[in-house]
């Protein structure tokens, strides 16, 4: 076959653009040849990038940013257009999959020590694009306009508002407002199709610029230290006589990650479907106990658990720390050795971050600080707490139950978390510290001696001094032995 | 090919223009006065974005008395759930115009009116009139029914409304989402 006519075409373009000149030594550019599967996560997140472009074009020829109507034409996708659910489906478990293998990347690249010298700016060019993707999703959280994303909103806008001096500014100038409403949608919109996006698109540019640049990584061996002055002339030696071109050999292991990494979009988009809408963006709907997505939630835990006096401090401060660290941190180990066996302090922060942000996003979702808001006339009182009891342990046991001390306090586990549970209140405080606590409120309780009549106290005391299990006796008064107390009746 | 020779070189310094190099100081001056004259349009252009990204910047502007309701849909004794729509709305902000307020009527007839906003992060707090409990369902703040703080981490009591009754009709000071340092 006469090749000849194809080539020439091809060279009309190339002796224009001289794009092959631009390319090819960057693919095949040599690659140490120790780079092996771990580094496949960074192409996997740029994969997920593009998907992320192309379903967003397509969920935008639909989605409609104005206040009345988004929430609308969200449904719309999901249950009209033709594959609009799945479009919708993939956009979000494109979301959720480009921030776990980001993450994973970051940690790969802090673990072989990847962020020392010559790499500082990839580090710090990488945690740009980190905070762009977590705003990224943060904003398209927003875009769902849901009751989520509505009550989202307003708890960061509570947070901005804490801001010292221009709090209220920062809320007026992000929501384009004084309230939430169709002008903050817009300006997440434009920040999440427009802003973060190109910002985005830059910053992968200068990071695979750097990437080539600087060299991949090699992965490292214990006891090799980074020196400065001989790093690059080693490295060079090292990859000329040792290495391999990036295309095909390192690109290979990529081409299967990214594929497998596609088909987990479309697998988990196919199961699960899209994320929401929840209910409609209407606010006056107050029955409604928002939480934030997967990778805000461990946040949403924080600011439920802090005590009040570093909450400020910690909800502006915090941020700004951890970026200050993260954005120092080639500076300050740049470096020495890269191994991880042999940087135990950096291994056991890991352990300890991972540790801490999974514990607190468990306790995010089972949120044991919040009152459950139905306890009261959704779960019965156990039957065996009833069993009896005198007319005024019943009345008090009514009490309990009308008064929704159970939306804080659980019986035999059910309700809610935020007080201790009352199973065997009776072992922990006699009657005098039961009547002063119910009157009085204290540690987190409020106090209910407006609201309680002497009698519905005393009724309510009543019952509570019988919650304790028949073989240890309830507590009895400070200054007697407990002894000699009068046994309270036992239950069973 | 001689003579060809010869033609090809005059048409390329042609092409270049001819003329002697401008003097350095021609240059340098010109340079300055392009800078200038592009950091003057530059201004010219950034002052009305800027002055339209800000434009929400109304502080005390953004308030506005608003009609939550009669007098006499709120009984003594009683607080209810009432709705206003947000005077600043635009016609495409749908359902996130209207706001809902709690509203507090004393025995002695006068008013107290509350933000929906939890003073901690902004969640919807409930009413639960059989405990006299304001309770919030995302970080368990809770509030007594005057609105002050009883137990969780709200840093402070509920935010509340100027309110005054003009006719008969309970009017609030409404247009702005209470925060930390400015209240509705």
């Amino acid at each position: 076959m006469n090749l000849a006519p194809m080539k020439n075409f091809l060279n009309w373009f190339e002796s224009r653009l001289h794009l092959a000149e631009l390319i090819t030594p960057s693919a095949t550019h040599s690659v140490p040849t120790s780079a092996k599967w771990w580094y496949v996560f960074g192409s996997m997140t740029l994969t997920l990038f593009i998907l992320q472009i192309t379903t967003g074009i397509c969920l935008s020829l639909a989605y409609v940013p104005s206040g009345s109507q988004a929430w609308e034409s969200l449904m719309y996708m999901n249950y009209e257009l033709y594959m609009g659910w799945f479009l919708r489906a993939m956009h979000v478990w494109g979301s959720h999959l480009m921030l776990t293998f980001m993450t994973i990347h970051m940690l790969q690249v802090f673990l072989y020590g990847a962020f020392k010298f010559p790499r500082e700016l990839t580090w710090i060019v990488g945690l740009g694009l980190f905070l762009c993707t977590l705003g990224m999703a943060f904003t398209g959280q927003v875009l769902r306009w849901d009751q989520d994303a509505y009550w989202g909103l307003s708890v960061g806008m509570a947070m901005a508002g804490r801001v010292p001096w221009i709090g209220p500014e920062l809320v007026h100038f992000v929501l384009g407002g004084a309230v939430i409403g169709s002008e903050a949608l817009s300006r997440f919109f434009a920040l999440h199709v427009f802003v973060l996006p190109g910002a985005l698109f830059g910053l992968i540019g200068l990071h695979l610029l750097l990437v080539i640049k600087c060299g991949i990584n090699e992965t490292p061996t214990p006891g090799y230290h980074v020196n400065k002055k001989t790093y690059f002339e080693t490295y060079e030696r090292e990859v000329k006589k040792r290495g391999m071109p990036f295309f095909p050999n390192a690109a290979a292991r990529d081409m299967i990650a990214v594929s497998i990494t596609l088909f987990l979009v479309i697998l988990f988009a196919a199961l699960f479907g899209p994320s929401g809408p929840t209910g409609m963006p209407d606010p006056t709907l107050i029955d409604t106990a928002p939480e934030p997505d997967f990778w805000f939630m461990s946040i949403f835990a924080v600011l439920a658990l802090l005590p009040p006096y570093m909450e400020t401090f910690l909800i502006i401060g915090f941020p700004v720390l951890a970026a200050a660290v993260l954005i120092l941190l080639p500076f300050i180990s740049g470096r020495g050795e890269k191994h991880w066996k042999r940087r135990p302090f950096s291994v056991l922060v890991i352990i300890f971050l991972m540790l801490t942000l999974g514990s607190l996003t468990y306790l995010a979702y089972i949120a044991p600080w919040s009152p459950v808001m139905n306890a009261w006339s959704g779960i019965p009182t156990p039957v065996s707490y009833v069993q009896n009891r005198t007319p005024l342990q019943l009345q008090g046991a009514m009490v309990i139950q009308n008064k929704q001390c159970r939306n804080c306090h659980a019986l035999q586990g059910r309700g809610g978390h935020r007080g201790p549970e009352l199973d065997d209140v009776a072992t922990r405080m006699n009657n005098d510290q039961l009547i002063r606590q119910v009157i009085q409120g204290g540690g987190n309780m409020p106090a209910y001696g407006k609201h309680l009549s002497p009698e519905t106290v005393t009724a309510v005391v009543s019952f509570l001094e019988t919650m304790h299990p028949e073989w240890e006796p309830a507590a009895g008064f400070s200054m007697t032995p407990r002894e000699t107390q009068d046994p309270v009746p036992p239950i069973f | 090919m001689a003579e060809n020779f010869e033609y090809k070189e005059a048409p390329d310094l042609a092409m270049l223009g001819e003329g002697p190099e401008p003097e350095p100081p021609r240059r340098t001056f010109l340079f300055w006065l392009g800078a200038a004259m592009n950091a003057a349009v530059g201004v010219l252009i950034a002052l009305p974005i800027l002055g339209y990204l800000f434009s929400s910047w109304k502080g005390t502007g953004w308030q506005k008395w608003t009609s939550i309701g009669e007098t006499d849909a709120f009984p003594k004794g009683q607080t209810r759930l009432a709705t206003y729509v947000n005077p600043f709305r635009t016609p495409w902000d749908g359902y996130t115009a209207d706001t809902p307020c709690w509203v507090r009527r004393l025995d002695d007839g006068s008013f107290t009116v509350f933000a929906i906003n939890c003073a901690h992060l902004g969640c919807p707090v409930r009413w639960f009139p059989e405990s006299q409990l304001f309770m919030c369902p995302c970080h368990g703040g809770v509030y007594y029914a005057d609105g002050t703080h009883a137990a969780g981490p709200p840093p402070r009591g509920l935010y509340k409304y100027e309110y005054r009754i003009v006719g008969s009709k309970l009017e609030v000071k409404a247009g702005r989402l209470p925060t930390l340092q400015q209240s509705v």
